[in-house]
Formats: C-alpha cells, structure tokens, sequence
C-alpha cells in the first residue's frame, strides 16, 4: 500500500502514477454533489448556463453533509459518503466535461465511470462509508455553499480539507477495479458454496 | 412530570443516543473484527470505523451523516395510558431531536422531492406497535441509513427449492449488495409468512443484540452456516475485500402458506442504531440499551 498526499488543483500526472489499493490523504477544496446536484449540472451544461463552480482539478464528494448553522457560516459536523453507484449514469460526463480528477465516494462505481476516468485520467477512491465524524474533522471550513434549494443532503458544498483520509484508490486512471477484482472472486467463491449446496 | 412530557423527553434522548452511540455489543463485535481481519486494506477501514466510534462519544456528534429515515418499535403495555396520544408525542419528539441532536432532514415526498425538513411525513416516523400485559411503555428508537435500506431483498422462492433456495438467494444478494451497504454489515433473514411478514420478521432481529445466542436450534444453526459463507464471499469492509463481510447473522420465522416460501433480507451497516427505553406509568425510566 503506496501513500500519496494530493493538493487541489490536481494535475493528470499526479493521478496518472496512482493504482487500485494505494492510500491517499487530500488537501484543499472537495465539493459535495449526489443524485439531484449531478442532474443539475448536467442541465446547466446542456443549457450553456454558468455553473457556480470552477471544478477543474477538485475533487468531487459523494456527500449530504450532517451540518449546523452557525452564528456565522455553517458547522460540519459529520460528512461521510454516500452510495456512489446511484451517480453511476452521470458520472462519465460530469467528469469529462467538468475536469474532476477525483470523485470520493463509497461502494464504488461502474464500467461507464471507469472508462471516463481512464480516458481523462481520473480516479475513484473510497472513504470508509459511515466514519461522518472521522471526515468532518478533516473539514477546516466550509467555504460555501449553492442550490440550498435542492434541500441540505443535496447542495453544493464546497469544503476546505487538510490531509482528507484515508482514501483507498479503488478505480486508477489505467482502467483497473479493485471492486471488480474483489466481485470477481466473490462469485467465484458463491459458485463454491452453492455447489456445497448441491450435494 | 406530565407523562407525555416525559415521553417526549425519553424519545428525544433515544433518538440522541441511538445516533451518537452504538449498542456494546456491535462494538465489540467490530473490535473483535478488527483484531482477525487479515487484508490490510480491510483493516484500515475497520480501524477508521473504530476511530470513528470512539471520536463521535468523545465530542457528542451522530456516528454517521446519514441519521436515517427513523422507526419506533413500541411495546405498549395495555395498563399505559393516553396510548392514543403516542404517535402524535414521538412525531414531536423527532422534530426536536431534529433540530437538537441535530438530525440530518432525511424525509422527501416521493412525488415533489420536497424535504419537510424536520424528519416527519406521511408514516414518518414509522410506529411499529406490540401490545403486552403491564402498565409501561417500552421504545425502541431505530433510525436506519439508506445505503443499507437500498440494497434489501425480498424473493418469493419456490417451495421445493425449500432451504437450499433460502441460502441460495441471501448469498447471492450479500454479493450482489457488494460495498453498498457499508459492510461489515448484521444480516436478518426472514423466512415464511407472506412477503411483508418476511420482510418484518428480517427487520425485526435486527432489533436483537447481536451476542446473544439463539434458543432455536433450526435457525440457530443455520444462522451460523449463513455467518461463515458470507465471509467467504470476501467482499470485506465497504467490499474492497477482506475477511469482515458480516459481522451476524439473524434468522427468524413464521409458518408458510404450502405454495409460498417467501425469503427476506435485510441488511444493516455497521453503524448499528439502536436505543431502547422502558417508560413505567409511575413516572420511572429505565434504558435499557445504554448507560445513560
């Protein structure tokens, strides 16, 4: 297990050298998008409308944070990640368009997602799913946030982080799963246990 | 204090605890997990779920951002009275630990996709009620992520296909659910009935702590033959492999129509919330769950 430390923006280069199994720490600006925020900004694409962030180099979060108004700004105060695969049929595109070159999520992702990535050269990489509290103390600030509208799990957050981990890359930029390799093995150890069952 | 006070406060405080603090029991169970995991990817995610734990009691903050679409459990003791007053008393109760714990506002209509902001809707929360002899109230609160809802299944298998099919199809869907419901993760079965009482059942163990053995020697056994194959599997913590893929097993049962074998499983991620309180009419509180 190689430990890489990226800071946004991140270049092609620096997720070029990255494979499936690595450990990644990042700092500078993540923005959270789910379901709704995804179609949104496809919409603004197709539409030519300006998008309220410059996404080029960032990393993308598959978040609906836990947060708290404060008396100034807002509190985070937990901002694990959310199932990815729901984002399965946007993704290519949001990267390809956008330039993200890291999306942080859970659960991984699908062949559309990993053929975009390998292509742009992006990565996909994992936060342990329902450590919220462990990520919103990487979290330094929140630095803004959009489309309140969409309601809080859906905004656009975009967040100041510092030494954002462990992320384990679980698709590289060369066209590898790590979640294909395990599901390969795991059918082929199902296929094990049901011939148990035959006899 | 007025009981429905009081039964308000008590729902508030489950809510509170359910989210901040995991049950003993699934903690251990993590630790232990932890201890004999032997992929090393798989143990710094088992290690950033034990940091977690322990970071989220230390500073009073919920285990996970997602703090559910929330269910109570209710033994209702038919000596308790203003029963008909509970449902309206946990509504309120939900609205505050919203706005208290705080709680992330989790209910959306399905046709608007409007957020009501405040945790409450149509059915929700979900009141689940038992009436028993005695003049208490117990509450479960149960607030349960939706990674780990998504990727629930019910199957309508063929009788002759009988246990064989059972084990048959939870295997299949613990590797098809894969990472998704954040594992390692407590699996309920649910066998017989219809397809909803399966689905309840399956829902129901989830309730139970997960170290006490069960009396019933069919399920029992096969909850253990259940418990080693899905580890087998080794889909692992958040499936990027490794030897935790399921922390339990739990199996239950009701009688089958000749012509239905109705199969449930419901997963449950490792943030298992779940806090229980026993409310007498004389005013006495005692959790059940957690030190308080």
């Amino acid at each position: 297990m190689e430990k890489t430390e990226l800071r946004t923006p991140i270049g092609e280069e620096d997720i070029r050298a990255l494979k499936i199994g690595d450990v990644v720490y990042v700092s500078g600006t993540l923005v959270t998008a789910r379901d709704a925020a995804h179609r949104r900004i496809l919409q603004y694409l197709k539409q030519g409308k300006k998008l309220p962030v410059m996404f080029d180099g960032l990393a993308l979060f598959h978040c609906g944070p836990l947060v708290k108004k404060a008396d100034v700004g807002w509190t985070v105060l937990a901002a694990g990640p959310t199932t990815s695969m729901r984002m399965e049929p946007l993704e290519g595109d949001i990267i390809r368009n956008l330039g993200i070159r890291l999306v942080i999520g859970k659960g991984g992702m699908g062949e559309r997602t990993q053929r975009a990535m390998k292509e742009f050269g992006a990565a996909y990489a994992v936060f342990t799913g329902g450590a919220g509290v462990l990520a919103a103390k990487r979290i330094k600030r929140v630095k803004h946030v959009t489309w309140l509208d969409l309601g809080i799990p859906e905004a656009l957050w975009i967040f100041e982080v510092e030494a954002f981990g462990p992320l384990i890359i679980g698709i590289d930029s060369h066209g590898n799963s790590l979640f294909e390799r395990v599901q390969a093995e795991a059918e082929r150890k199902k296929n094990e246990i049901f011939k148990e069952y035959q006899s | 204090m007025n009981l429905e006070v009081l039964v308000e406060n008590v729902a508030v405080n489950l809510l509170k605890v359910a989210s901040v603090r995991l049950p003993e029991d699934v903690k251990e169970a993590l630790r232990k997990a932890y201890e004999n995991e032997r992929s090393q990817i798989a143990r710094t995610q088992l290690r950033a779920i034990l940091d977690n734990i322990r970071i989220s009691e230390e500073t009073d903050t919920p285990v996970c951002q997602d703090t559910g679409l929330i269910s109570f459990y209710l033994k209702a003791g038919s000596g308790f009275r203003d029963l008909d007053k509970v449902e309206g008393i946990l509504r309120e109760a939900v609205r505050r630990a919203t706005a208290e714990v705080p709680l992330r506002p989790n209910a959306l209509d399905p046709f608007t996709q409007k957020n009501t902001e405040d945790n409450t809707g149509r059915y929700v929360p979900y009141v689940h009620w038992r009436i028993v002899g005695g003049d208490f109230l117990e509450v479960t609160a149960f607030p349960k992520g939706g990674g780990s809802e998504n990727t629930c299944a019910l199957n309508m298998i063929s009788p002759s296909e009988g246990l064989k099919g059972l084990k048959r199809f939870v295997v299949e869907s613990v590797v098809k659910a894969g990472g998704m419901p954040c594992p390692p993760t407590i699996i309920g079965v649910g066998v017989g009935g219809g397809p909803n009482i399966a689905m309840e059942i399956a829902k129901l163990t989830l309730l139970e702590p997960i170290d006490r053995p069960n009396p019933n020697k069919a399920t029992a056994k096969l909850e253990k033959e259940l418990y080693r194959a899905i580890n087998k599997t080794g889909i692992g913590p958040m499936g990027l492999g490794g030897d935790s893929t399921t922390l339990a097993v739990k199996v239950d049962y009701a009688h089958r129509h000749p012509a239905s074998y109705p199969v449930a499983v419901a997963f449950q991620c490792w943030a298992a919330r779940r806090a229980t309180a026993r409310i007498g009419s004389n005013g006495e509180v005692e959790y059940l769950t957690h030190r308080t």
